[in-house]
């Protein structure tokens, strides 16, 4: 097994319409809807990005998450692999979807619902907003996996695939949500272990 | 740090054209595409091509083994396809052994009823777990959901995970079913051919679609070994989420590092078995990334006329297909290709051929600007 030291750098937490930052909250709302929510955030971080509003609520998730991570980064081409995960793929848009063309009447699916039913969508935005031509892979697990996750970001940071890794889980499905990033490296920052990201992510 | 190599041993398919890679490969042989016209009101409207199984056969096949009436049409055509592989290998189910699935939309025809029963139904870690379940696997599935690269990508996380000696064995299923929601979503694009799909040529006027499945066991194992994984490479566009680079940048550099990583230099591809979905701009694409990447010359096809495109398990289908092709030494004709419809010339197969073949290269690229590259060595005596 690869036994190389590689570190937490940031990491970043959504739910229950709050955010926080290295575990400090940096941004909340009232009891809201997650739309609403989304784009208070977007405007209290001042991203001035339109196209966020053509998202779906998993990629606005993701992206509001790798915002707080990367917007600090200021070099421009940077090797930074995306690994993300989640349990229900895509299926609060898929649903959206499909009701768009159950009734023969009613018949309307939209090209830009349809390319949003791909869970790996989200890393799409991401890429494109911060031109990260890199690695990427989208995994469904049933929960948050720890132990595979660490495993295969530390494969792609010591087989030089990139230098940097931002991973973690970004769940929506029917209102309910959670976006858990996190950035590792193989410089500096807490280290990072399976226990160490599971316990993070129980915060 | 070295790394192990990684191979590969078996592998199987559930196509229209073929319940095991023997008849895949006679059919293609022959000409003999998957791809027909349906009248099918429930799934669309309008007749439409696609290459699809008849429910019945699949169900005949399953019945031999356990009773269909306790699995989806989809998990049947997964089991089928990694049913010998098993049954072959023997393998022992412990930790170093893993399971990938790779699909992009699992049991979606479930979604239809929109009834939570039915919901839990399209729930892609419960297909995991049926599958895993039915063999006995004792790690936990890993998911591998990334549009119409996840097959081929697959087959990359597998070396990987080999390499890095995080599992001994790992099998790699893949499937997809054609349904009215892609139907209606690849529709909605106006991305759908009203003839068979023809990658390449001038007259090509989009996809078809189609279902099939598809097995491998990946291995630190050299025994038996028919192919070695000499390098890989999965890199994004961050261009577009619904249409790929003009320039082919991602594929392009997910060629480049799995160029890289094999240590061949490029003049010695013997064979490309590229992505090619008959789409305007895909097919572009590739000739625009292969041209920059002065592998141009080398023999071509896309196996897209003879499957259509079958999502999630295209990638890992072509590299069945393509393995068997690669050991017969046998160059397949890109079916549906007749004139040149490209900006840059491709080297695009035209007839059966007989060539000697060692190392090819297998490519795919999807929705969400992913793209994924894997260089194959063929394993001689």
């Amino acid at each position: 097994m690869i036994k190389q030291a590689t570190y937490i750098k940031a990491y970043c937490s959504i739910q229950n319409n709050k955010i926080d930052l290295n575990g400090t909250s940096v941004f909340k709302t009232g009891e809201c809807l997650f739309v609403d929510f989304a784009k208070a955030a977007y405007r209290n971080f001042e991203l001035n990005y339109p196209k966020f509003f053509k998202m779906d609520n998993l990629s606005k998730l993701a992206f509001l998450a790798a915002e707080l991570l990367l917007k600090n980064e200021l070099e421009t081409d940077r090797d930074i692999a995306l690994l993300l995960s989640n349990k229900s793929s895509s299926l609060d848009t898929d649903i959206k979807f499909q009701e768009s063309i159950n009734n023969q009447e009613n018949y309307f699916p939209s090209p830009a619902v349809f390319v949003y039913t791909l869970p790996n969508i989200c890393m799409g935005e991401i890429s494109i907003r911060h031109n990260l031509k890199s690695e990427n892979t989208f995994f469904i697990f049933e929960e948050f996996n720890p132990g595979f996750m660490s495993n295969y970001t530390n494969v792609l940071l010591c087989t030089n695939r990139a230098e940097e890794v931002l991973c973690g889980w970004v769940e929506y499905y029917k209102d309910t949500y959670r976006a858990f990033l996190y950035i590792v490296t193989t410089t500096f920052g807490i280290p990072h272990d399976a226990t160490t990201i599971q316990t993070l992510f129980n915060k | 740090m070295k790394l192990r190599d990684v191979f590969i041993t078996e592998q199987n398919c559930i196509t229209p054209i073929g319940f095991d890679v023997a008849t895949n490969i006679q059919n293609i042989a022959n000409g003999q595409s998957g791809i027909r016209l349906h009248q099918n009101k429930l799934l669309m409207v309008t007749p439409f091509y696609a290459a699809m199984i008849d429910d019945a056969i699949v169900k005949t096949a399953f019945q031999k083994y356990a009773d269909s009436a306790n699995y989806t049409k989809l998990e049947q055509m997964m089991i089928l396809a990694l049913l010998p592989v098993i049954e072959k290998l023997k393998p022992i189910f412990n930790q170093k052994t893993a399971l990938i699935i790779s699909t992009t939309k699992g049991n979606i025809s479930a979604l239809e009823k929109l009834r939570e029963q039915h919901l839990q139904k399209t729930d892609l870690n419960q297909l995991g777990r049926v599958i895993a379940t039915f063999f006995g696997f004792s790690t936990v599935p890993i998911i591998v959901s990334n549009a119409c690269v996840s097959g081929i990508l697959a087959v990359g996380i597998a070396k990987r995970l080999i390499q890095s000696e995080c599992y001994d064995q790992v099998f790699v299923v893949g499937g997809d079913e054609v349904s009215k929601f892609v139907l209606s979503g690849f529709n909605s694009f106006q991305a759908m051919s009203d003839s068979p799909c023809q990658p390449y040529s001038i007259h090509r006027k989009g996809v078809s679609l189609g279902e099939a499945s598809a097995a491998v066991c990946i291995t630190a194992d050299a025994t038996n070994a028919t192919m070695r994984i000499i390098g890989d490479g999965a890199i994004n566009d961050a261009n577009h989420i619904s249409g790929p680079s003009r320039t082919g940048e991602g594929l392009y550099r997910s060629v480049e590092r799995a160029l890289l990583e094999s240590a061949i230099d490029r003049n010695e591809l013997d064979y490309i078995n590229a992505h090619g979905t008959a789409t305007s701009y895909n097919d572009e694409m590739e000739a625009v990334a292969f041209n920059r990447l002065g592998i141009a010359h080398v023999p071509l096809n896309s196996l897209k006329g003879y499957y259509g495109h079958t999502l999630g398990a295209s990638g890992l289908l072509e590299t069945v297909i393509g393995i068997q092709s690669v050991l017969e030494n046998k160059l397949f004709p890109s079916l549906g290709f007749d004139e040149m419809g490209l900006s840059q010339p491709l080297n695009i197969i035209g007839k059966n051929e007989q060539k000697e073949i060692n190392y090819w290269l297998k490519t795919a690229s999807g929705f969400g600007g992913c793209n994924t590259a894997v260089v194959f060595q063929k394993m001689t005596s």
